[in-house]
């Protein structure tokens, strides 16, 4: 989790950098500036955890845009951070990396509003850098010999993993069942595990630590992540202005930075 | 007895007003979320949910890597308890501190630590699986292995306590009368400890059973070999709330079973 107070710091330059035309896409202006001065208070996003970079940039541009508002983020796997939100935790923004996870809590009348996809994202094979093992494809994931990796299949990237193996006809031989795409990450990049299957922004935010092999698009998946303001917002017109911010230009722009598809 | 009296005496007084109120919070503090837990649990449900495999797997692996753990803490832990205890050397309060780190590290970082040195590519990992193909992450052996690692310190801890409060002088008489010094360890110093010894043990037993943060950082999570309780109703409560329900109860039982019955027939002296 990355503190307000952090956030607050880190934002300043963030915005120096968007003004002087170094951000991704060069935009100068942090729309709603000039409305956002009324704005005021905590918001608390519980966002899935693959996640966590797009997010603290957006936590941080949105700070900067009205200096009234701390975000907070809190990451989890989106299974976890809904049980929270089904279980009273305080939120008031919901990301989640599947539609299952929104649509429970949808369903217990905990969302405010209509869900909208904000992203999507594509499976990726995610090896170690220099690919010890030498994997070539998902074939390779039966290989009972390699060490392999998925998430564990109740979270989100685990789900999706499954759903490629099955597509790909490949019965996978799988060592660990992570509890979530970072740990996985984590563990790819340390070299423990020969393989493994993340979103394609997992492995792009490894900055080379960990390798990329596209999937093949008759097989792959898209992961479509959507994201609402809750009932239970303590804050529900600055969490209104967070989603609008994150559906907006500036904010699918930031999301594309890290390897996001606009829907 | 002449303690007697005043022993009644101080028993028959109410205790203080402030202390039972603070004492009472302090035990809400354990009993509440037993109580959630409780009123969250599907009591119809439960034979159905305890006779699935993922928990009948967790609970196995979970007592056979508890168990070892313990008998791996008892043969290696015992000993380094003695050396602490009995051998002056330099250094000796750093070894202290080194053994006590894992009761306060965040068992996360324990399981890097395990990670870095005995991975696949860690600093012993790497040449000690060059020789014997050995893996420790992602196998039962790294349970084990993270299991120990997290729950010695409590053996070595109460075991080197209670050498150190030893009467030296039974230790003495019987090396006087000709006892060698591994008869005197087998026959007086041994059985003199033997409460804190087997208090350590059951301590060392139950931490190994909860350990949670470096099993599944070091060995992962694979129903059958590497997920023990407390990783299946991690996984569970993502998706499955009453199954995780029937796991946190399994291992409430268990570990109060335990420690309730060890308590009463050997911690009396503590």
């Amino acid at each position: 989790m990355v503190s307000g107070r952090r956030l607050a710091l880190i934002a300043m330059p963030v915005v120096l950098i968007a003004a002087c035309g170094g951000a991704r896409g060069g935009e100068t202006t942090i729309t709603g500036a000039a409305t956002g001065a009324s704005l005021q208070g905590e918001l608390l996003v519980s966002a899935a955890a693959s996640l966590a970079d797009a997010f603290a940039e957006l936590g941080s541009v949105f700070e900067g845009a009205h200096p009234g508002v701390e975000v907070h983020l809190n990451l989890g796997s989106s299974g976890l951070l809904r049980q929270q939100v089904l279980e009273g935790a305080p939120a008031d923004v919901f990301a989640s990396a599947d539609m299952a996870n929104m649509a429970r809590l949808m369903d217990a009348g905990e969302t405010s509003g209509d869900p909208m996809i904000f992203a999507r994202n594509r499976m990726e094979i995610a090896i170690p850098a220099g690919n010890p093992a030498g994997i070539t494809g998902l074939e390779d994931f039966a290989n009972d010999e390699l060490l392999i990796g998925l998430c564990a299949e109740q979270v989100p990237c685990g789900a999706y993993a499954r759903e490629v193996l099955r597509n790909a006809g490949v019965a996978p031989s799988v060592d660990s069942n992570e509890p979530d795409v970072r740990a996985l990450l984590t563990k790819v990049e340390a070299g423990e595990l020969d393989a493994g299957i993340t979103y394609l922004t997992d492995v792009l935010s490894t900055g080379g630590a960990v390798e990329g092999l596209a999937i093949r698009e008759d097989v792959n998946v898209m992961a479509d992540f959507p994201i609402s303001t809750l009932v239970g917002a303590s804050n529900p017109e600055v969490a209104a202005r967070f989603v609008a911010f994150v559906l907006s230009g500036q904010g699918q722009t930031i999301l594309d930075g890290y390897g996001f598809s606009s829907p | 007895m002449t303690h007697n009296t005043p022993e009644r005496r101080r028993r028959g007084r109410r205790p203080p007003i402030v202390l039972l109120i603070l004492g009472c919070l302090g035990l809400a503090l354990f009993l509440i979320p037993l109580a959630g837990l409780m009123a969250r649990t599907p009591w119809s449900e439960l034979p159905r949910l305890l006779a699935g495999d993922l928990v009948t797997d967790a609970l196995r692996l979970s007592l056979v890597t508890s168990v070892l753990a313990t008998l791996i803490a008892a043969v290696i832990g015992v000993p380094l308890a003695w050396l602490m205890a009995r051998v002056e050397f330099p250094g000796r309060f750093l070894i202290r501190g080194v053994v006590t780190l894992p009761l306060v590290l965040p068992p996360v970082v324990g399981g890097a630590a395990l990670l870095f040195a005995l991975g696949r590519r860690g600093l012993i990992g790497d040449p000690l699986g060059e020789l014997t193909g050995l893996v420790l992450p992602f196998s039962t052996s790294g349970v084990v292995l993270a299991n120990t690692f997290v729950a010695m310190p409590f053996l070595v801890i109460t075991v080197e306590g209670a050498l150190r409060n030893l009467d030296h002088r039974y230790e003495a008489a019987a090396a006087t009368l000709g006892a060698g010094r591994w008869t005197v360890l087998r026959r007086v110093t041994l059985p003199m400890i033997a409460p804190s010894l087997v208090a350590g043990l059951t301590l060392t037993w139950a931490r190994a059973l909860g350990e949670f943060g470096a099993t599944i950082t070091f060995a992962g999570n694979l129903q059958g070999r590497t997920q023990t309780l407390p990783l299946a109703v991690f996984v569970a409560l993502e998706s499955d709330r009453d199954t995780a329900v029937a796991l946190s109860l399994v291992m409430v039982a268990v570990s109060l079973g335990v420690l309730v019955m060890l308590r009463e027939r050997w911690w009396k002296a503590l």
